[in-house]
């Protein structure tokens, strides 16, 4: 079957294109954030308006410590990067499980929280508005950060296993956005829920 | 001279097992394949709705009607709504721009060939999951099966107290799943048009048809969050007790109204702007010029882009929003009226003085712009709210969205069915069935939607199961009952013409219409790979500047 | 290429006919005859005020629609591919910034001509002032009956609207607050005016002020569940002096009969009285209809059978039969219980 050829003689054309990875994800953090600005909104919205039951400045208390782990992580996940970049594949471990460490550690910040206002505080998902906006809201963000963890931990495994080289930076580096992108939202809901909505 | 194909090795494919071949096909990442899935799969789903709305008018032929129960007649055009847009419209055009894409930019492939067939195979899913529901929905006894909400699933009816039983979960569930894998073609589409475009194809060289499926890819991300949102809040609303829209607790049914319509929307833009993009492509082949203001089309369609996410509520005219409200969205709504005139404009610019075919891609093209143009004309009337305080939520409004959705985007895409059948088969079409199917569907779409707008304009509200006599609608409703089975006819033609062409039909060379854009030069069907040697190009329409060496497009852009 | 299709041109034209054809039937200010819920026979002042913008929008729409469909028949037909054609192709043309400029600031000149005009229609509809003399009345939907109170007038009633006749030279509208017991409904009298949802925990609020006496048809328009074809409207207006004598009527609790006391110790022994009320007695329900005038109004279940006693009867025994997936249960009464009860409701006027 032929094909008529288009090649038509001219000289070599200068023709650099944005890179695939990068370019996904950025779609990907758009189409994630449309879902998250919805979840903000209704939280706003609903601002005040509980029928019943505690209010967020009964019950809440600010993270700060949690906050710091997980907004640390991104610094720790860009240095590891930036190790891979450079070749430094030891380096760019103990800094990849730094991360991982931090968002772990943020992970259990919330749980604890949520236990504390479960058992303690009776504030529950369908206690109010409140417990309805906050668990969801929180909750959207903290399933992102899981499995953000999961997909930082089987990179954790393959490293350990010796297969990750610095030809993977590339592909690190477009996880490591996704990374980016749970903690500036963790940013924004900060901000809403312990900031605005206190 | 290049080569001009890539030898590879000997097959004959017709002596290899049925069971080895259909598995090529359930495993493919290739983005022909995928696409010709997700048209089949569209075109099965079509058959499918088409039944559900027969079955509906069947019943509003006559007054007091006994031909269904309320209850079946409820899920027939929830059923209906929600199977028309998410599995016949959604998929039918990812897949005409899975199939398209790659060979109109010169790559061998899309971006993520893996993430293309997942996408595919959770949006069938999802089409799968939503007709479970027929066996699998009965929760609690006599709570019914198919979902009976209405495809806009309005709250509180969708609240635990009000929909029993599992058929509003199926609904939520199907389309939250379907609405991932649409996700996932966006990337997939937004990434490719970005990043894989041939050497020479600046953004302003491509074809209208990559621009206007990248802004349909961008409405997708923006839009498909808030109603994934959405039904996550209804989901724990319905099984975690929360009270999103539980006005018992203080929660807002209007709220649920916003984040619907601020999917939506938009997500008309998303089913009609890849018809547009067919009109772009066929009317000027079939009237022998370029596109006439090619700058324009893309910014008109990015503006319409823009501006579909700011008109939502005027879907929600009637449910008491203050007056500054209804104000700012009767003025959004009658701007994005402005880009969409452009458009069509254009298209008859592009008629005027050039040399008009009338093949049946064109005829549907012609009825496209004079269907589109009612169309719109009829949404401008809505925009005008106090108009739309009568209007809305009657059948006038039913005419006018089948107006877009059937005289526009339907017949755009019967278009595209024609025009590329030859590139994806191998063969022609049978060109006196396809008039014949085209004057049939034409005669049964006005005998269908025009009179639908009377019983509207007499007062008839939609999602009646059936209504009294003596208020002066019985006879359009027979009329437009009529319309109906006429179009189910020439769909059938429709089909069996596709069907016989495949096996029966002329042998197409590469280049049947003798059109300007890259999937013309490969062989057809393409060899899997596309393109022996990726293309260069250096204008919108490379095959013109082949084929007119003395007068290359290039030297006017 | 295949020889031109000579159709084309003229079936065009056939297919616009037809549609133009239906024009006279609906774009002018037709007789309530063609249809009592006729949204362009308007018997009220935001009714007119709406046909009045409707008008205008219909004839710019319509002046577009003749020019841009001129203009695709011409084309269409002008530069046709003749018989005789040289296959040559024809002059490229790739654009013209002054033909675009102008087919864009036209139409945005039409969009600020219609958005003023109806700007100011929304502002005379929604921000309408409500006199001292305006008749109060809060309708509350429910699946799948409306509830009608006037506070001011201490009436309860159900599914049938009464309200004076309004002279518009000393206008005495009824303004409506718009409540909802369960779902979303919408509160549709086309020759009365627009419709307005009711729409639980969000109160609305509509007026009308029909100059003419009558009974103007509707029904809900908004998806509310199996029965929302049968949740049908019906608004008496009334010259002042019958709704005065109808309101004395419906404000005093109904004269009770001893011929009916069986029946009354039916309805009131079995869960008849859980969803209904009757004034003067234990009854008070408020789940279903109010039962206390019943016979006073011409039919049963929201306009969905006429009030005869037949209907009365068979609505008792099995909803279903007249209304399938109505909230009222088949109360699986025996046939002399049916008896009684129907006669005592008979009683209630």
């Amino acid at each position: 079957m032929s094909a008529t050829p288009i090649t038509m003689r001219q000289p070599e054309l200068k023709w650099g294109l944005p890179s695939r990875g990068h370019v996904a994800m950025f779609a990907l953090i758009i189409a994630e954030s449309a879902i998250f600005v919805i979840f903000v909104v209704a939280y706003l919205f609903y601002l005040g308006k509980s029928l019943t039951g505690p209010t967020p400045k009964q019950v809440l208390e600010v993270p700060i410590f949690y906050t710091i782990c997980l907004l640390s992580s991104s610094l720790t996940i860009h240095f590891s990067v930036q190790a891979l970049r450079r070749g430094n594949v030891a380096t760019f471990k103990a800094w990849w499980f730094a991360t991982i460490v931090l968002g772990a550690a943020f992970l259990y910040g919330t749980a604890h929280e949520w236990y504390r206002l479960i058992y303690h505080d009776g504030l529950t998902i369908s206690t109010n508005l409140f417990g309805t906006t906050y668990y969801s809201l929180v909750g959207l963000h903290g399933f992102h950060v899981i499995v953000g963890l999961i997909c930082l931990s089987a990179v954790m495994a393959f490293t350990l296993l010796g297969d990750v080289q610095q030809k993977h930076a590339y592909r690190i580096d477009v996880l490591s956005i996704y990374w980016h992108f749970v903690d500036a939202v963790w940013v924004v809901v900060f901000t809403v829920v312990y900031i605005i909505g206190r | 001279m290049s080569t001009d194909s890539i030898a590879l090795p000997m097959v004959d494919e017709e002596s290899r097992p049925l069971v080895d071949r259909l598995h090529d096909w359930v495993t493919t990442v290739d983005h022909k394949r995928l696409g010709i899935l997700y048209i089949l799969y569209a075109l099965f789903f079509l058959v499918v709705g088409g039944i559900e709305a027969t079955v509906m008018r069947i019943q509003l032929i006559r007054p007091h009607n006994d031909f269904v129960s309320p209850q079946v007649f409820n899920r027939m055009f929830t059923m209906h709504g929600t199977t028309m847009i998410f599995f016949v419209v959604m998929p039918v055009m990812f897949g005409f721009a899975n199939y398209l894409i790659p060979l109109m930019i010169g790559a061998r492939d899309m971006a993520f060939p893996r993430l293309n067939a997942f996408s595919f195979w959770l949006s069938a899913f999802g089409g799968i999951l939503l007709y479970f529901s027929l066996v699998g929905a009965n929760g609690l006894y006599g709570a019914g099966n198919a979902p009976d909400v209405g495809w806009f699933a309005y709250a509180p009816l969708t609240a635990q107290t009000f929909s029993r039983g599992h058929s509003t979960d199926f609904w939520t569930l199907a389309l939250l799943v379907s609405g991932f894998g649409s996700i996932g073609t966006a990337i997939n589409i937004l990434t490719s048009i970005l990043c894989l475009r041939c050497p020479g194809m600046k953004l302003g060289k491509m074809p209208l048809l990559a621009w206007l499926n990248l802004v349909m890819a961008g409405l997708v991300l923006l839009a498909i969050g808030p109603l994934t949102a959405a039904q996550i809040m209804l989901c724990l609303d319905r099984y975690l007790g929360a009270h999103f829209f539980d006005t018992q607790a203080g929660g807002s049914a209007v709220i649920w109204m916003h984040f619907f319509w601020i999917f939506g929307h938009p997500e008309v833009y998303i089913l009609v702007i890849p018809a547009f993009a067919f009109v772009s492509e066929i009317v000027p082949v079939f009237s022998r010029k370029a596109m006439f203001g090619y700058p324009i089309m893309v910014a008109a369609t990015v503006a319409i882009g823009f501006l579909s996410m700011t008109v939502w509520a005027h879907h929600m005219f009637t449910v008491g929003m203050s007056s500054n409200a209804n104000t700012f969205f009767v003025l959004s709504t009658m701007a994005i009226g402005v880009p969409t005139g452009i458009k069509i404009f254009n298209w008859l610019a592009t008629m005027w003085g050039g040399k008009i075919h009338f093949q049946t891609p064109m005829l549907f093209c012609i009825a496209f712009l004079f269907q589109f143009l009612i169309a719109g004309l009829t949404g401008i009337m809505m925009s005008a709210a106090p108009f739309d305080w009568q209007l809305g939520n009657s059948y006038f409004v039913v005419a006018h969205f089948h107006y877009v959705i059937v005289g526009g985007i339907l017949c755009a895409l019967f278009g595209a069915f024609y025009y590329w059948f030859p590139k994806m088969t191998g063969r022609m079409y049978n060109e006196t069935l396809g008039k014949l199917q085209f004057w049939l569907f034409v005669l049964g779409f006005h005998l269908t939607f025009d009179f639908m707008h009377i019983p509207g304009l007499l007062g008839m509200p939609r999602r009646i199961y059936t209504y009294e006599p003596g208020r002066g609608w019985d006879n359009w409703n027979l009329i437009v009952t009529v319309g109906a089975l006429v179009q189910g006819v020439s769909i059938l033609i429709f089909v069996g013409n596709l069907l016989w062409s495949r096996f029966k039909g002329k042998t197409a060379g590469s280049d049947p219409w003798d059109a300007w854009t890259l999937e013309w030069t490969t062989s057809s069907p393409p060899p899997v790979y596309n393109f022996a040697t990726i293309p260069t190009v250096r204008s919108r329409r490379p095959l013109w500047d082949l084929k007119h060496p003395e007068d290359p497009d290039w030297k006017y852009e | 290429m295949d020889p031109n299709n000579t159709y084309a041109r003229w079936d065009f034209t056939v297919v616009v006919t037809l549609f133009l054809s239906a024009v006279p039937a609906f774009a002018q200010t037709a007789p309530p005859s063609l249809s009592p819920t006729n949204i362009f026979a308007p018997a009220s002042t935001p009714a007119n005020t709406i046909l009045g913008l409707s008008l205008f929008v219909l004839a710019v729409t319509g002046t577009i629609f003749i020019v841009v469909f001129s203009l695709l028949i011409y084309v269409v037909v002008k530069f046709r591919k003749r018989v005789d054609d040289d296959r040559q192709e024809p002059p490229q043309v790739y654009g013209s910034n002054q033909v675009e400029l102008a087919w864009t600031v036209i139409p945005v000149l039409i969009v600020v001509a219609l958005f003023m005009a109806t700007a100011r229609v929304i502002g005379s509809v929604q921000k309408a002032a409500q006199p001292n003399n305006a008749i109060e009345v809060i309708a509350i939907g429910h699946q799948y009956w409306w509830e009608y109170r006037y506070p001011a007038l201490h009436v309860v009633t159900a599914n049938e609207l009464h309200v004076p006749v309004s002279d518009p030279a000393h206008p005495t509208p009824t303004f409506i607050k718009l409540l909802s017991a369960d779902t979303d409904h919408s509160f549709w009298v086309p020759r009365l005016n627009g419709k307005t949802d009711l729409i639980p925990n969000h109160p609305n609020s509509m007026w009308i002020d029909p100059h003419e006496t009558g009974l103007y048809l509707g029904q809900c328009a908004q998806y509310c569940g199996t029965q929302h074809a049968k949740m049908l409207l019906r608004v008496y207006v009334q010259s002042r002096d019958e709704f005065d004598r109808w309101i004395q009527q419906q404000s005093q609790p109904p004269q009770l009969s001893d011929a009916a006391s069986e029946g009354k110790y039916v309805f009131e022994t079995t869960a008849c009285v859980n969803c209904h009320a009757v004034a003067g007695t234990v009854a008070d329900g408020r789940f279903g209809p109010d039962l206390s005038h019943l016979m006073s109004r011409d039919t049963i279940a929201a306009g969905a059978a006429p009030n005869t006693a037949e209907n009365l009867r068979l609505w008792i025994r099995n909803p279903d039969a007249i209304k399938p997936g109505s909230r009222m249960p088949a109360m699986e009464l025996s046939d002399r219980e049916l008896d009684a009860v129907t006669a005592y409701l008979a009683t209630l006027r």
